[in-house]
Parts: C-alpha cells; structure tokens; sequence
C-alpha cells in the first residue's frame, strides 16, 4: 500500500511539472489539479469534522477550557444552519459583519499590543547588535511614516525612512525570500522523490 | 526562453541532489551551529524527561499554494519529533490552519508511531485543524499552548504577524518557543518574540539537525551550493550592468 501511494505521488508531482513546461502535459496537469481541489475541498470537511471530535473529546473529559469549546460547536451547528440551511443573505451577512469580521479585528488589535510588548521585552530577551539595530530600524520607520500633530520630521520622513525601506530593508527581504525559495525547491524535489513522504510512508 | 532557464535549474538541482545524496552516505556530519536548532534538539529530550507535551504548529499555508514548501519542511520534521518522542506520557500535538496540512499531520504522526513501534500510542486527535484563517488558527493555537501540558512550542510553516499572537500566548505560559516563517512579516514577529529566531532558509534545515536522514543533510548543501549559484550570478549581473554588457 505504501509503495502504491509513493507511486501515485510520484507521478503525479512529475506530471504536474511537466505541465508547466511541456504543452503535451498542461491537459493532464490541469486534470490532476482539479482533483486536487475536490480532495481539497473534501478535506475542508474532514478538518471541520476534526475540529468538532477534539472539542467534544474536551467537553467529555470536563477539561479547563471545556466551556470554549462547547460554544464552539454551538457556533459550527449555527453556521451550518446559516450557511447551509436558511441561507437567508440578511442573516448571512449579519453574521459575518456582527461576529467574523470584528472577532478578527480584535485579534489584530491585540497583536500591535503584543508586537508593541514584544519589541519592549527584546532588549531583555536578547540584549545583542542585532536587536538594537532591529529597534532603531522599526522605530525610524514608525516615526518617519506617523502622521505626528506638529507634521512630518524633515529627513526622517522624506530621505531617510525611503532608504531605510527601499535600499536597505528591500535588499534583506530579497535574499532572505531567495533563501526561502531555494529552500522549498529542495524540500519540494526530496518529495518529489519520494525521499519524504508526508502521506503515510517511513 | 524563461522556461528553459527554470527547467534547467530544476534538472540541474534534481541532479545535484541526488549526486549529494549518495555523497553523504558516507561522508561526516558536520553543521554551523544554530542556536534555535540546538535548543530544540535539547527541549526533545527535557519534554520526555519531565512528562509534558511537545506542540508543533504548523501554520496557515496551504498545500496547494507558493506556501506548501514551509509547511513540507515542517511535516518532514514532525515524522521525525513524533518518532523521537513516541516514548512520552503526552503525545505531541500538531496543529494546522489547512484541512490538507492537518490530514498530512494526522498521517505523518501515525508514521512516526509505526516506525517506533508503538502504534498502540498514536491517538487521531493530536494532529489538529485549528482554524482555517491565519487569526482563526492563532486563536486556536494559542489554546493549545496554554491548557494541554505543554512545554514547547515548535512552529514551522507559514506564519503572518498572527505569530506574535502565539509568541505571546507561549511566553504567558512559559512555554518554551521555538519559531520559524517563511513570510517576512511573520519573521519579523518571532525576530522579536523569540529568544533565537530561525531566519530565511534556516527553516528548511531543522530536519538535518535532528538528525532526519542522508537527504536532508544533502538538500541543505544542495541550498548552499545554489546559495552560492545565485550569489555569483547577481555579482556576474552587477559587474555586466557597470560594464555595460546590459
């Protein structure tokens, strides 16, 4: 069976590179991906199916945080009647503007807090050149693109934060992202050979 | 023209790599030290010792986006940690932000048993699909960190700045925190809330230090060779611009 599986992945990897240069195998390609989507799709469901047997398992064990996850399956049952069901766009959208949409706004709120703290305990953390120089940068940029009450700083607004972020930190960002790239193409070849298997193999 | 070119450097790296692969077969270990890496290789064994859990967060990207590479790098080193740890009271926990990811999880968790020969130990519910957006998943996360035992933290995969939302629900529970992203802005966020952050491509090379396996170990000299390619080829693009070659 896993030899099987290590076939079929296999093939299909190299079949879909093919795709991309030869126009013989764009058909079978844009097949194998369309599959992909459906199993994608499919697998949408079995992740939600997931996410409702860890919170049942945690309400049946009365464990700390078992209150959470009842309404949590309360809020799937209600989205499923929603969003399924009744599919009424009035409800629909008062749903997403009433609950989804500030819930994740509050999240990002509390992230510039926990950036915010996060940059005031990095000194403590790890007191070293890199650090400093990772403050004075974010603070450069942060006072040099704030709309402040007495205007703009002079330089810092129009000559130094421009560098900063076009020449020094567009450089980085460039070679850390080659980085990361040619690191995803040797993960992605070593699956391709079957040397990982992410699907069930040793 | 363009095509030619990719599909040449990726012939040419297949190549490479399986030339190195059968190098390495035989050839010593030997790695520059990362701080982060040498850590987690130490919070494996403390978890075993002390009977907690190990949380591995395997972020929001998904398997059929640019993104699937991180979250590859961070099932092969899953296979590898569930494999290590299968002798623990708690299991680890994996959680995903992609159905797909949090399938492979699930798989890659009951492999990591098997090849330990402790099936009997692998329980369904430890790899996880926490949520499906990057906030959703963090929010999620987060509550694993915080209420099932844990005393690490791994993250490797696609994290956005929602990272600093884990980051921080970890350093409330004194979690220890291990973070890798191959997103800049999720980079920048551990940068800041980890004590050593794994930066760029150091994120694909946590396999070799743990110890995965002859191909990890070749696919992070296949990265430094093509490290030193690309290198070459923007000073070679430099010195023809200022010549006037292009």
């Amino acid at each position: 069976m896993r030899v099987l599986t290590a076939a079929i992945a296999i093939a299909a990897g190299f079949l879909i590179l093919a795709g991309y240069f030869f126009p013989v195998f764009a058909p079978v390609q844009t097949l194998l991906l369309n599959w992909a989507i459906i199993l994608a799709g499919a697998a949408a469901l079995v992740g939600v199916l997931n996410l409702i047997t860890v919170h049942w398992d945690k309400i049946r064990r009365r464990e700390k945080s078992s209150g959470y996850s009842a309404l949590l399956i309360l809020g799937i049952m209600v989205a499923v009647l929603v969003f399924g069901i009744v599919r009424q766009p009035a409800i629909m959208h008062a749903m997403m503007n009433g609950i989804i949409i500030p819930a994740e706004a509050a999240l990002m709120g509390l992230l510039i807090i926990s950036l915010l703290y996060a940059a005031i305990r990095l000194l403590r953390r790890r007191a070293d050149v890199m650090s400093i120089v990772f403050l004075i940068t974010a603070a450069l940029l942060i006072l040099g693109s704030a709309t402040l009450p007495f205007g703009n700083i002079p330089v810092l607004g129009t000559l130094i934060r421009p560098w900063v972020s076009g020449v020094l930190a567009l450089g980085g960002a460039r070679g850390i992202l080659i980085g990361v790239a040619l690191g995803a193409l040797t993960t992605g070849l070593r699956v391709l050979f079957g040397a990982d298997r992410p699907y069930g193999g040793n | 023209m363009m095509e030619l070119i990719s599909l040449g450097f990726i012939g040419a790296s297949a190549f490479l790599l399986l030339i190195i692969t059968l190098w390495k077969r035989k050839s010593p270990i030997n790695f520059r030290d990362i701080p982060a890496l040498a850590r987690l290789y130490r919070t494996l064994g403390l978890s075993i010792e002390d009977g907690t859990r190990l949380h591995i967060s395997l972020g929001s990207g998904g398997l059929l986006d640019a993104r699937g590479g991180s979250a590859l790098a961070g099932l092969a080193m899953l296979r590898h940690i569930a494999e290590r740890t299968s002798v623990s009271d708690k299991p680890v926990v994996a959680s995903a932000g992609d159905p797909a990811i949090g399938l492979l999880a699930q798989d890659t968790l009951q492999s990591g048993y098997h090849a330990a020969n402790v099936d009997d130990l692998y329980v369904p519910t430890s790899g996880r699909v926490t949520g499906l957006s990057p906030f959703s998943y963090a929010a999620g996360a987060m509550n694993i960190s915080q209420n099932e035992n844990v005393s690490a933290n791994i993250m490797i995969g696609h994290f956005g700045a929602e990272a600093a939302l884990l980051a921080d629900a970890a350093d409330r529970a004194n979690v220890t925190l291990i973070g890798a992203s191959d997103d800049l802005a999720g980079q920048a966020a551990l940068f800041a809330s980890t004590q050593d952050a794994l930066i760029g491509e150091e994120l694909f090379a946590a396999g070799a230090y743990l110890g995965a396996g002859v191909s990890h170990r070749a696919s992070l000299t296949l990265q430094d060779l093509l490290r030193w390619l690309v290198i070459i080829a923007l000073l070679g693009g430099v010195a023809a611009k200022i010549v006037g070659v292009i």
